[in-house]
């Protein structure tokens, strides 16, 4: 496997110091793994904090900037960060109004972030945590880990990032995040495994000529394989999933999401099928967002996620964000 | 089992052994995660136990409950993932159940690990049976009652005992009936943790 890479070891903090020499608006600190918007923290704002294993991007670094989160702890590669970043993280943003902790429901990612709200307590700082457990894919029950944090955290980093931009109380930035969370749902599909630069090799075996339905944003197998299917066929299939458990009734959110490396041009056209299925069981869309923006570092494949929003969602959904990797308004 | 008394350089010794299996075992560790996890498994646990050795190789903690409670916060700092505090807390909790003795006996150390393994299934929310850690952890702990050798072969047991199971907590419990057949990575590293015990009681 080619990767454009100097060593395994060093590619997180490479990419860091990359983001650093091209955006003078964030400060990254590459040795502890922060990225923090240059301006925090922000007069009387509720600051937003997130973070999670790295290999997603531009989840989460790619999020920092007004209008969305104050600040980003990248860990190794599909490794959750350590308290120790989130912690200084949240007291680099805190303004004193608060810091809301945006956790993708992985173990490790639980657990850390937990351990780090305890520690930044300690400090005086205020903490909230949402998680965020989307993915239709995994069976929700008290025998499992629970369903995965995916699509869904960019929808709650951009909306709640609005409404903490707007000076919501953290109590209300807390409820809007929580919101959204409850209104989101997806499902992914792998065209073929990744590669971490550590092992080298592919994660799992999918064999030429299947797909893995039900995939996770780290490679983790999903419900079930099949022989490949077509772009309608994965829409269908997909938005059943999404369907069975979120009975739309007022319009929604979609982001179509590239893995990785699945190009734009088949993107769009799966976004066309998405749009044939939704209007098809009547489902009025909002807004729709197209691109890779939960990825998983070379996996090809998709994901697709929808977001039920009232007028307040929807206002904070169209508000000004501007961050390296999303970026409207104003 | 004998009443040998365990002080601070025995800790320190069993810290570095540790090291030194994980390093030598990472590979597999990492093979294994692959197949029920995200194949890093060997890669952050050698960070974490290298980090571990500096330390207490820089600034030897005085007592036995230092030298696992500040292993165990260096985990929980170095780590990351599910592993980082969960190791950290079984090291951190069994360090602070020893409390602040300059020695302690083998049973001691039994009861404390005892401590920090129940500390284990509180975080991760998991009992023995759910394919974790802990399927090495109690086994291990319970052999220590009889030697140092028979916690080693019991957590060793433990591991293997993952193979058929299903796993219900962790990345691996996606994976549903695909998790059987595979040993679990957890229980593999911390059956590695008492043979390094094992190996420097010999």
């Amino acid at each position: 496997m080619r990767m454009l890479i100097n060593v395994p070891e060093t590619v997180v903090g490479d990419a860091l110091r990359g983001m650093a020499a091209a955006h003078p608006e964030l400060v990254v600190d590459a040795e502890n793994r922060v990225v923090v918007r240059r301006d925090a923290p922000v007069t009387e704002k509720v600051a937003l904090v997130s973070g999670g294993g790295s290999g997603h991007e531009p989840l989460h670094a790619g999020f920092v900037g007004p209008g969305m989160l104050d600040a980003a702890c990248p860990g190794e590669v599909f490794t959750s960060p350590v308290p120790d970043q989130m912690v200084r993280a949240a007291a680099a943003v805190d303004s004193g109004r608060g810091v809301l902790f945006v956790v993708k429901n992985y173990t490790g990612d639980v657990l850390n972030f937990q351990m780090a709200a305890e520690l930044a307590e300690d400090e005086g700082i205020q903490v909230a945590s949402v998680l965020v457990d989307d993915d239709v894919a995994v069976t929700d029950s008290t025998f499992t880990a629970g369903r995965r944090g995916t699509g869904a955290t960019l929808f709650v980093e951009k909306i709640a990032g609005a409404a903490a931009e707007e000076g919501m109380p953290l109590e209300r930035v807390e409820a809007v995040a929580r919101q959204v969370v409850r209104s989101s749902r997806s499902f992914g599909v792998a065209l073929s495994a990744c590669t971490t630069p550590a092992k080298g090799s592919p994660t799992f075996d999918l064999p030429a000529g299947e797909l893995e339905l039900g995939v996770g944003i780290h490679g983790e197998p999903g419900r079930e394989r099949r022989p490949m299917m077509t772009s309608r066929e994965i829409a269908d299939f997909a938005l059943d999933a999404v369907l069975e458990d979120l009975e739309p009734r007022l319009p929604v959110l979609v982001l179509v999401n590239g893995m990785g490396a699945t190009p734009l041009l088949e993107l769009y056209g799966f976004s066309a099928e998405v749009r044939r299925v939704l209007d098809e069981r009547k489902v009025a869309v909002a807004r729709t967002l197209v691109g890779n923006y939960v990825t998983s570092l070379d996996m090809a494949g998709c994901s697709v996620t929808l977001c039920q929003v009232d007028g307040e969602l929807l206002r904070l959904w169209d508000a000004p964000v501007q961050t390296a990797g999303l970026r409207w308004g104003r | 089992m004998s009443g040998t008394a365990l002080d601070a350089a025995f800790f320190v010794r069993w810290m570095t052994a540790a090291a030194a299996a994980i390093d030598r075992e990472a590979e597999r560790l990492t093979e294994l995660d692959s197949a029920i996890g995200d194949a890093d498994h060997g890669t952050n646990m050698q960070r974490g136990f290298a980090a571990v050795v500096k330390m207490v190789e820089a600034e030897p903690p005085a007592t036995p409950g230092a030298v696992l409670t500040a292993a165990g916060r260096q985990l929980i700092s170095s780590v990351g993932g599910a592993s980082g505090p969960l190791y950290g807390t079984l090291l951190r909790r069994t360090g602070k159940a020893l409390g602040d003795a300059a020695q302690v006996s083998a049973e001691e150390l039994r009861a404390g690990l005892g401590a920090g393994v129940d500390a284990v299934g509180k975080l991760g929310g998991s009992a023995p049976g759910d394919k974790t850690m802990l399927d090495a952890l109690v086994p291990a702990v319970a052999g220590l009652a009889t030697s140092f050798e028979a916690a080693a072969g019991a957590a060793e047991e433990g591991a293997r005992s993952t193979v058929p199971m299903l796993a219900k907590k962790g990345r691996a419990s996606y994976l549903g009936e695909r998790s059987i057949g595979h040993q679990d990575p957890g229980a593999t590293s911390s059956a590695l943790l008492f043979a390094a015990l094992a190996e420097v009681a010999r």
